[in-house]
């Protein structure tokens, strides 16, 4: 377990008695993170006394009062600001003050708490700080240890995995205030949604599993012979209780089975992502074809859709990270937008390719290629 | 009259919320569901107050928008809503000299603000 220091300075004992024991049993966790962090709090009752604290101690987190008896809260900020101190700072304070609270907002402050607060509302704030530092820490450890800088992507995924969270909380406090009276039936929409955005943040998770395979990379690579028309089979088993819903029908257009060397799961990731989006992209009532080819080492597999097609500018965009095409169309339809970028991944992998033809509203077709390993 | 607030966000839950919060403090809400749509709107609609997201059709729709209701209708207060500072540690500041050339939004808040706040800084800004 890691632990990470909170200074809090305040004038008021009363405050910071209280913020302490609503700090000292708090852990934080993280999908990324191997361990929980707890904290240490730290207290100081003037600017003065709080500076010699933040000198001797480095805590990562500061809370900081602005009224103190001797110099003021923004001063202290000043001082953090000027010694480039990696500390990040809160202020505790009246939101009233706004235009303090612009300066202190100049001046590298993160995050405000309004008093009186709830210690939820700590918590809350504690909260996000930790993954923030530790988000930055790990970048810090993946740029020393030569990996990609994953800054870009980590932030986006921690609005991806937010948004879905804030949407489902928002809900909930109104079904909690009760808002629309007291029957259930009122609540219909938001429930259906709270679980849609829920389906939405699972199918993130699964990507994010794929992705962590493949980018562990040809380490944990399995290569045996495969049957690429059974894994067809299994995705189109899998996507077909949602086709039959949207009455979309599924053909194979290959009866041999075709086989080649390679990791079978890295396979499935492919069929399962194309054939679930050409469902998913498609119209009522439309049709998916899936064809199958082998020529030597080549292997050619073509899915195609009768769905609502793709812009000529949208069509370079869908392979990168966290890209959803946002339409009138796409709006009912949850996606994490890593699909079709772990395809391309894995098709590298193969020193394969991947190619788009698309109409708007008239289908989509995917035809990838992938280059059987040397044995 | 009811004031007229526009509100634009390509989440569509967090515009509904957004959208019932506003109506509960007794403004007559307009919404949108991306950058291009709230353009339509505002060429029709003038809108006494809008409550834009940041992030939609790109990184910077929110600016765009701002910038161009700003150009159509000077007095017209612009808040921009974003949870971009707490994920990115990307701070914006409307007041900041150089970045009152080209933001020109009144207020930046974050999209987690509790409805009094919120309900605060809108009467502020419509001189309520």
């Amino acid at each position: 377990m890691a632990t990470f220091k909170i200074l809090i300075i305040d004038d008021e004992p009363g405050i910071r008695e209280g913020t302490k024991r609503i700090l000292q049993n708090f852990k934080v966790d993280y999908p990324f993170m191997d361990e929980q962090i707890d904290f240490q709090v730290l207290e100081a009752g003037t600017g003065k006394s709080g500076i010699e604290i933040i000198d001797r101690e480095m805590p990562e987190i500061l809370l900081l009062d602005n009224k103190l008896p001797d110099i003021q809260g923004i001063e202290v900020l000043e001082y953090v600001k000027n010694k480039h101190y990696d500390i990040i700072v809160v202020m505790i304070t009246s939101y009233a003050s706004l235009e303090l609270a612009v300066k202190a907002t100049r001046d590298g402050a993160y995050d405000f708490i309004p008093k009186p607060f709830t210690p939820q509302e700590i918590r809350a704030s504690v909260e996000n700080i930790t993954k923030q530092i530790f988000l930055k820490r790990m970048t810090q450890t993946l740029n020393n240890t030569g990996k990609q800088i994953r800054f870009q992507f980590l932030s986006v995924l921690s609005h991806e995995l937010k948004a879905p969270l804030n949407a489902i909380d928002g809900y909930l406090k109104m079904i909690k205030d009760r808002q629309f009276g007291n029957t259930v039936d009122a609540y219909e929409e938001m429930l259906d949604r709270s679980m849609e955005r829920i389906k939405g943040m699972r199918t993130l998770i699964l990507d994010l599993l794929d992705l962590t395979k493949i980018e562990t990379g040809k380490a944990t690579q399995k290569l045996e012979t495969v049957n690429l028309r059974k894994i067809i089979q299994m995705a189109v088993d899998t996507v077909r209780p949602y086709a039959i819903q949207k009455d979309v029908d599924l053909y194979i257009n290959t009866r041999e089975n075709i086989e080649m060397k390679a990791d079978a799961g890295e396979i499935e990731i492919i069929m399962n992502n194309l054939i679930s989006n050409a469902v998913k992209y498609n119209r009522n009532g439309g049709r998916v074809d899936i064809f199958l080819e082998k020529a030597e080492e080549l292997i050619k597999i073509t899915v195609s859709d009768t769905g609502i097609g793709l812009k000529e500018e949208d069509k370079e965009k869908i392979f990168n990270d966290f890209v959803r095409i946002k339409s009138s169309q796409t709006r009912e339809v949850t996606g994490s937008g890593l699909g079709l970028s772990i395809v391309k991944k894995i098709v590298d992998m193969y020193h394969g390719t991947i190619e788009v033809q698309s109409e708007p509203d008239k289908g989509t077709t995917f035809i990838i290629t992938l280059v059987e390993p040397a044995a | 009259m009811k004031k007229k607030i526009l509100i634009v966000d390509d989440d569509m839950d967090y515009l509904f919320q957004m959208r019932t919060k506003v109506e509960q403090m007794g403004f007559e809400t307009i919404t949108a569901e991306s950058q291009a749509e709230a353009e339509k709107v505002i060429l029709e609609i003038k809108p006494d107050l809008c409550i834009l997201d940041l992030m939609m059709e790109s990184d910077d729709s929110g600016f765009i928008l701002s910038y161009k209701i700003k150009r159509k209708y000077p007095d017209v207060p612009v808040i921009i809503a974003t949870a971009v500072t707490a994920e990115t540690g990307m701070t914006f500041d409307v007041h900041a000299d150089e970045n009152t050339q080209w933001i020109n939004a009144d207020l930046f808040l974050d999209k987690g603000i509790r409805s009094d706040q919120l309900q605060r800084e809108i009467k502020k800004l419509l001189k309520l």
